[in-house]
């Protein structure tokens, strides 16, 4: 049996070349276009690390446009959405421009990386389209690189960490306390160890390690025997994605008593980990057990369509877009050109939450309650999804809701 | 002190070491024979942990931990049938594309089946907890791990250098074209070689489901970190990929011990060291065909 001569070890090289391309590489889902329509974009990474994610926002704003088109529509036109895998910030900014272009979208909802959010955004701003951000996290985002058409209904990195902050001192755990972190190491991780570093160091805690974590990693023994040497009070987690999934799940298999948090979570990645791994303290913007009247019938709308829970990342996409529908409505006109002006005029939105929240015009980053769970104990679990009890939510009712914002430290210029 | 702590990463590498090798023998396995760059190699990994979780819930852990590698081996022969036989003689770079189509479509197949979400998936009752050595700890489940990698690497060992089996195989390897003149078919071994390498793929995924997420794109996490560890042994060479998933292991963790950021790099720095004083790998063989 003759081979080719032609094969070589470098075979083998462009082997392991074309194993890390493999990661990189995304599909498009395509929803067709058609007129008399209201066309909202929707570009979230669905593939990758922050793929488990998108999918749960994907969900949650198909479920919006089905609701608001059963109402409807907006102004008597059907909403349209055309979804896309946006992969990396390469192609979220190429995808952005086609979306509005060719497209001819209305505005663009989604993003979860904080880096592809920064492109989507800028191109927001070139073409004076709306963005809403669903899921990036990074306070650069509403500081340095803010502009007049990047909204944020996710929460900046300094309001989670405020919000599990507030229950952490709650719980005496940052006075006098020694802290080891693990930091995913890139923008988003950066930032947020960064705020976290801030707030538990002013409120008196120690960091006595900060490791950054490389994305790409799996394993993190080494990392769990570093951390039992050092003995610490608490162990903090700035890790993201299946990140939190491995970290949680080996953490557990080390036996590792010393006490979790995280400055930054999603839910899927824990409902993923699985029976007797998920432990500690951990913020959200929103989550199932939130038990306000509106909440109670997304719950039950998205349970009923896919069979579980909506995830928090699928909060805000459904918000996003219901938020869209009603601003045209209440503006009695589907112009694009004046949705950003009239989101920044201090609207308030039933989002699902004990009190209503506004887009404030500062930095576009939606005033709203944060939320806190602690993880349940495994024989307490009533199902797969039961695995946190909420601990309630910041800041408190009879406290301004802009307590939880970011500082308004004049970073954020916004161009007329 | 510290040395303590020193010793006690580079044994921990070790045991990391042993689910790279579990994975690159594969690997290995089906280009020494085939010269087939298998880029859905992590995919088959995936396709393991994912029956592993559904297996679970039906059969239970040890059913599953028996069933799911033997099934992916049986994909293994299906794929090798349908799409490797036919590659064997052209040009590798045909192979290549092949098998990254074919990591894609397992990728996505599992996506839409089982979704993005990863499945939650834990570490059996009876296998949790740790052994205490002094001051080292160690999961029970990870010398587990270490156990079944290390009988499978000698089964394949015996298999591949005790057997008739294995002679033919090796023959192969040197010189396909002599075997075929000596009256011996080498396409049913070749079926069972990659219906081996891909099953030891399955074995690992059903191995780590429960220590890592169990998510679509898992494969594709652990592939690149299996191919740098087949170059850095050589080709052609059991030994060589054996060595070499222990250094990365040891490499890795000492890395992480002083300069934690460039963990994941340590590998690929590893990697061209090697190349560069050893293009052949620590302990590649002078295969003619390769040369």
């Amino acid at each position: 049996m003759a081979h080719s001569d032609d094969l070589t070890r470098r075979m083998l090289l462009k082997g392991a070349a074309g194993a890390s391309a493999l990661a990189g590489l995304g599909m498009p889902a395509i929803v067709k276009a058609q007129s008399d329509v209201i066309r909202i974009g929707h570009l979230t990474p669905v593939t990758g690390f922050l793929g488990p994610l998108g999918e749960f926002a994907q969900m949650g704003v198909k479920l919006a446009a089905e609701e608001i088109n059963a109402a409807g529509g907006v102004l008597g036109r059907k909403v349209e959405l055309v979804i896309e895998d946006s992969v990396n910030p390469q192609t979220a900014s190429a995808k952005a421009e086609r979306l509005i272009e060719r497209d001819k979208v209305a505005m663009i909802i989604g993003e979860i990386s904080s880096a592809s959010a920064l492109a989507i955004g800028q191109v927001a701003n070139r073409t004076k389209t709306v963005f809403i951000n669903t899921g990036a996290n990074s306070d650069a985002l509403r500081g340095a690189s803010c502009n007049p058409f990047m909204f944020h209904i996710e929460a900046a990195n300094s309001m989670m960490v405020t919000a599990v902050g507030t229950y952490l001192k709650t719980e005496n755990m940052i006075k006098g306390k020694k802290w080891y972190s693990l930091t995913a190491d890139y923008a988003f991780g950066h930032d947020l160890f960064r705020v976290a570093k801030k707030f538990v160091t002013e409120n008196g805690g120690e960091f006595i390690g900060e490791e950054l974590v490389p994305t790409d990693a799996t394993d993190f023994s080494p990392y769990l025997l570093k951390i039992r040497q050092a003995q610490p009070d608490i162990v903090a987690s700035n890790l993201a994605g299946n990140q939190i999934t491995n970290f949680i799940k080996q953490y557990a298999e080390y036996g590792l008593q010393f006490p979790i948090t995280g400055f930054g979570f999603d839910t899927a990645v824990a409902w993923g980990a699985g029976k007797g791994n998920f432990s500690g303290i951990w913020p959200l913007i929103w989550h199932h057990m939130v038990g306000t009247p509106s909440s109670k019938k997304f719950v039950e709308a998205f349970t009923k369509k896919y069979g579980k829970p909506p995830e928090n990342q699928s909060w805000g996409d459904y918000n996003s877009l219901k938020i869209v529908a009603q601003s045209f409505n209440e503006m009695k006109a589907a112009d694009p050109q004046k949705l950003a002006e009239h989101l920044r005029k201090g609207a308030k939105f039933d989002i699902l939450k004990g009190r209503e929240g506004y887009f404030r015009a500062y930095d576009n980053q939606m005033v709203q309650e944060m939320y806190a769970v602690r993880a349940k104990d495994s024989d307490k679990m009533k199902d797969q999804w039961d695995i946190y009890d909420p601990l309630g939510s910041v800041p408190g009712p009879n406290e301004d809701l802009e307590a939880l914002a970011p500082p308004k430290d004049g970073i954020c210029k916004m161009q007329a | 002190m510290a040395f303590v702590f020193l010793l006690e990463q580079v044994l921990n590498g070790l045991l990391v070491g042993a689910y790279y090798l579990l994975i690159a023998l594969g690997l290995s396995l089906i280009f020494s024979l085939g010269g087939i760059v298998n880029l859905s190699h992590g995919a088959f990994y995936a396709v393991g942990a994912y029956l592993a979780v559904t297996l679970t819930s039906r059969i239970g852990f040890a059913g599953a931990f028996v069933a799911s590698p033997l099934l992916v081996a049986l994909l293994g022969v299906v794929i090798e049938r349908l799409l490797f036989r036919r590659f064997y003689r052209s040009d590798p770079i045909l192979s290549l594309l092949l098998t990254f189509g074919l990591a894609m479509i397992i990728e996505q197949s599992l996506r839409i089946i089982f979704g993005a979400a990863p499945l939650p998936f834990s570490i059996p009752t009876a296998l949790r907890g740790q052994v205490f050595l002094g001051s080292f700890i160690y999961p029970r489940y990870r010398l587990i791990i270490f156990g079944v990698a290390l009988t499978a690497v000698i089964a394949t060992w015996f298999l591949v250098y005790r057997t008739a089996f294995g002679r033919v195989v090796r023959a192969g390897v040197q010189n396909p074209d002599m075997v075929g003149a000596l009256g011996i078919s080498l396409q049913p071994y070749m079926t069972a070689v990659a219906a081996l390498g891909i099953g030891l793929a399955g074995l690992a995924g059903v191995l780590l489901a429960p220590i890592s997420g169990v998510h679509p794109a898992m494969g594709a996490e652990i592939l690149t970190a299996a191919f740098v560890v087949v170059v850095i042994g050589g080709l052609g060479s059991f030994w060589g990929v054996i060595a070499a998933a222990a250094l990365v292991g040891v490499v890795r963790g000492l890395t992480i011990y002083f300069f934690p950021p460039a963990g994941e790099a340590s590998m690929y720095l590893l990697m061209a060291l090697v190349l560069l004083l050893r293009p052949r790998g620590l302990l590649g063989e002078r295969i003619q065909k390769f040369e």
